[in-house]
């Protein structure tokens, strides 16, 4: 099983040369910590910058320069700012190769869940919704399963939705999968996890086609 | 040509119950310090505020949600405000949380001049109900998108890094974010800025927001200028 750390690194690596990619808070926000090196990757906040960096040192923090997640940061060079309706304009404009996000529920037609629990958690979609209907390319990163063991992998979202027929690739504790008109294909297993956990854990339907391989991470 | 008032009190003065504000910044980030103080110490109630975040319970926008001052919100995401969340769920706040893409652009339909624009977030959610919708071919595939109405607001009120007697705005960082776009989208708008000069010393070629969508600008004081999530690397 991956924990969180994991789970970014596998996503890393579908990250391609000179792409602008865009991370949502959470583990998408880790991913950043494990581009390969000597890959040339431009990261979008949707705040208004092009050329997000890493956490600045301590005693560096400006605010004036933050993330989506309202963290401080730093700039790469070359990196630009602009204004909020420039920044969606380019994600609307499907000029942001890859947008990376979490989720808690995922159906397998491709539907996103990751905005609200009615009643208890009603903090707002923030750019969710707009990332996942313009982006090329979306990858989620989530839990196969919640505290209770329920699988979070359904035919059919019961959480609010975010967005429809979306979502293109999930990164789990368990498992890569590819969304198809089919439902969820099964392309990996995490290390040390068999094709009866992830069985088990997948309520809407899956397809498992030929040999499965662990998943190399380093 | 000068647009300079005095300072907040005096550029919020005919700001009046029930109207509609938009307030730029992003979390705390680029948020108009002295007016919003200026606002709750003139009181104003029944406000419907356009805002992408609601401060946090004790900073920003979040002053005024402790002094019940706002009626409605529309807003992108309220995580980090724990009173406004409370007054969300309990129905004591009217609130309309719309995506933050839908936000932006529609203050820019409004500075535009464009009645009405065509998105597609939302789309088969529940930010799609009650709205109209079209289908228009995008990359040879059709694609539905809602109709999203430009904003009506009696007032902008923005945060700019320096500014000048014209009210041309010059923003920094991501502290940008929506105020140029709110900056053209109010019927009044008024400018804070961390620093005044006069017409002449700005470069044209640097102007973000040029003056003529500014009404009202006067040099802030003491800005706090929070941090919301002070995150550092360990130098090796």
């Amino acid at each position: 099983m991956l924990d969180k750390i994991g789970i970014a690194k596998r996503i890393a690596k579908e990250i391609k040369n000179n792409h602008y990619v865009n991370l949502g808070i959470g583990i998408p926000t880790l991913v950043a910590n494990y581009i390969p090196k000597g890959m040339n990757v431009v990261l979008q906040s949707e705040n208004g910058l092009l050329g997000m960096g890493p956490f600045p040192f301590e005693g560096e923090e400006d605010p004036d320069l933050v993330n989506a997640g309202k963290q401080t940061i730093t700039t790469v060079s070359g990196s630009a700012f602009f204004d909020s309706a420039m920044s969606f304009g380019m994600i609307r404009a499907r000029k942001v190769d890859l947008t990376i996000l979490g989720a808690m529920e995922v159906a397998d037609n491709g539907d996103i869940a990751n905005w609200k629990i009615p009643g208890k958690m009603v903090k707002g979609m923030g750019g969710a919704m707009d990332l996942v209907a313009s982006a090329k390319h979306i990858i989620v990163a989530m839990q196969h399963v919640n505290k209770e063991g329920e699988s979070k992998l359904l035919k059919k979202c019961d959480l609010p939705l975010t967005g429809i027929s979306c979502v293109k690739k999930i990164v789990t504790e368990l498992a890569v999968l590819d969304i198809t008109p089919r439902g969820f294909q099964l392309l990996e297993r995490a290390p040390g996890v068999s094709i009866e956990q992830i069985k088990n854990a997948t309520a809407g339907r899956l397809i498992i086609e030929g040999e499965i391989p662990e998943m190399i991470i380093d | 040509m000068d647009k300079r008032v005095a300072n907040a009190e005096e550029a919020v003065n005919d700001i009046q119950d029930n109207m509609t504000l938009m307030l730029g910044g992003f979390g705390l980030c680029g948020i108009p310090e002295n007016c919003i103080a200026a606002l709750v110490k003139k009181g104003v109630k029944g406000l419907t505020c356009i805002a992408n975040n609601a401060g946090v319970d004790d900073f920003g926008i979040g002053l005024l949600l402790k002094t019940r001052q706002v009626k409605k919100m529309i807003s992108s995401y309220v995580g980090e405000n724990a009173e406004f969340e409370r007054q969300l769920l309990s129905g004591e706040l009217e609130v309309d949380l719309i995506p933050q893409g839908t936000l932006a652009t529609r203050c820019l339909a409004a500075g535009y001049g464009m009645p009405a624009i065509f998105t597609p977030a939302g789309v088969g959610t529940e930010v799609a109900i009650g709205k109209e919708t079209r289908k228009f071919m995008v990359e040879g595939v059709e694609k539905e998108f809602l109709m999203e109405y430009a904003f009506d607001a009696d007032f902008a009120i923005v945060k700019a890094w320096k500014g000048d007697t014209h009210g041309n705005l010059i923003f920094k960082g991501t502290a940008r974010n929506f105020n140029p776009i709110m900056a053209m989208a109010g019927r009044i708008t008024i400018a804070e800025v961390e620093e005044l000069v006069p017409a002449g010393e700005l470069d044209p070629n640097n102007i973000h927001t040029p003056g003529i969508y500014v009404h009202r600008i006067f040099k802030g004081v003491n800005y706090q200028k929070r941090i919301e999530q002070r995150t550092v690397r360990k130098r090796i």
